[in-house]
């Protein structure tokens, strides 16, 4: 979801004037990127390393948090206990993905509440596809199958990130992320193969509403992403939004083929030449539209986020002085 | 759990504290750094921390320490600290080289 954070930032220019020591070192971070090397968050880096990584940190974890509320929409609508279990699990799990990367971008020096607030001000973006609604049980499955499949593709090579503890809060969350596409597919299939005409019907509905917002999860055509080169030389992004979006059409067309349903996309074909399929064009207007602030749920998930962490302020607060009370009694002892 | 003075908060409506947390992943294996999170204090941090580190049953142990209080070596120093032991190759066992029959020692 997750890298449209870099694609989305204005094209920084490199500074000029550097003295001669800060241009060495510079030089010698370059080499140790060239040659593989991970980069702690102690070791001397950049600035527009820095920004850069705390921008795309900040931006992913935001995108976990603020993913929870489409799907938490249906936790007392499951259909069944199992479900409900299963659906409050992976809402756990992207609150806890939320909290990994909240931890990896403080350590650059940003602080936890800089980043809240920055959401909560609505200056920080957060991944277009949770500004779509979440209108059926179906879209449970779907986002399973389709939002954290692409989810993964985009993931797991951040896993390889330059930056090591991003990479290594990439890992544990591309671990847990499985789970999530695999239980959607899994619900999806059910209704699909056991349901009745009207249940596979609401699945096809569900599918042809995702398909296109899961496509733009890549973020803009390559030609169109400022920033992605550096990103790349940095070790930061490993690949390349369009070829990641192409290998995402790829992987679906048999998918959707074993679940039975149609990808809502006219010109999706097999081209032998190419040995991948080619697909229709994006509707870039509307991913700009959503990313400006305009999609269907921006407001809403903006004001669910500034709602939950205005009701939560007394609870922090009594932590903070029940904490102070006890620590007091104990030195009194 | 004991809290340190130098741990008491005074500002309720600041940010909570950060800790760095450590998991053991079963009995016998040592506690292996996995993270940070904020809490209040020492207790609430290792119930979150088993809340967002072990919902797999990642661990069987978990140790927090608030992160300011963690001592580290300067990155700087890395090549200075570090290096020295690069060419002492003769701490290694297998720099000896000995006859076949008593080469399993």
């Amino acid at each position: 979801m997750y890298t449209q954070a870099m694609d989305l930032a204005p094209k920084e220019e490199r500074k000029v004037g550097q003295s001669a020591d800060e241009a060495e070192r510079e030089a010698r971070f370059e080499a140790r990127i060239a040659a593989g090397d991970f980069i702690e968050a102690k070791d001397w880096m950049p600035e527009h390393y820095r920004r850069t990584l705390v921008r795309q940190i900040s931006q992913h974890a935001h995108s976990e948090i603020v993913g929870m509320l489409p799907e938490g929409n249906w936790i007392t609508r499951a259909p069944t206990l199992k479900r409900k279990a299963i659906l409050l699990a992976k809402v756990q799990d992207e609150g806890g993905h939320g909290l990994y990367l909240y931890a990896a971008a403080e350590t650059l020096g940003t602080s936890r509440d800089q980043m809240t607030e920055a959401l909560l001000a609505g200056k920080a973006k957060y991944s277009s596809i949770f500004n779509y609604p979440t209108l059926t049980w179906a879209d449970t499955g779907t986002i399973g199958w389709l939002v954290d499949g692409a989810a993964i593709m985009n993931q797991v090579p951040l896993t390889r990130c330059s930056f090591a503890p991003y990479a290594r809060a990439m890992v544990r969350v591309c671990r847990e992320e499985s789970f999530h596409q695999r239980q959607g597919f899994e619900s999806l299939l059910t209704m699909m193969k056991q349901g009745t005409d009207a249940q596979r019907a609401m699945v096809q509905e569900s599918v042809n509403r995702w398909w296109w917002p899961s496509l733009m999860m890549f973020g803009p055509p390559d030609d169109e992403s400022p920033n992605s080169a550096q990103s790349m030389r940095w070790g930061i992004k490993r690949v390349s939004n369009d070829e990641l979006r192409q290998k995402f059409v790829d992987a679906c067309v048999e998918q959707a083929k074993v679940l039975g349903v149609t990808l809502p996309d006219p010109a999706l074909k097999w081209n032998a030449e190419r040995g991948a399929h080619d697909f229709g064009a994006i509707d870039w207007p509307e991913f700009w539209r959503v990313v400006g602030g305009d999609g269907p749920c921006n407001r809403e998930r903006l004001e669910a986020r500034n709602k939950a962490w205005d009701d939560g302020a007394w609870v922090r607060e009594a932590a903070m002085v029940h904490a102070r009370k006890q620590a007091l009694k104990e030195k009194a002892t | 759990m004991t809290t340190s003075v130098a741990a008491v908060p005074v500002d309720a409506a600041a940010e909570w504290p950060l800790w760095e947390v450590f998991v053991r992943a079963k009995a016998g294996l040592d506690h292996k750094h996995c993270g940070s999170l904020h809490a209040p204090d020492a207790k609430a941090a290792i119930q979150l921390a088993r809340d967002v580190y072990t919902r797999r049953q990642e661990g069987t142990s978990v140790w927090v320490v608030r992160s300011e209080q963690i001592v580290a070596s300067d990155p700087a120093d890395k090549a200075m600290y570090f290096d020295p032991m690069e060419d002492k190759v003769y701490r290694h066992p297998t720099f000896y080289v000995l006859p076949e029959s008593v080469n399993h020692i």
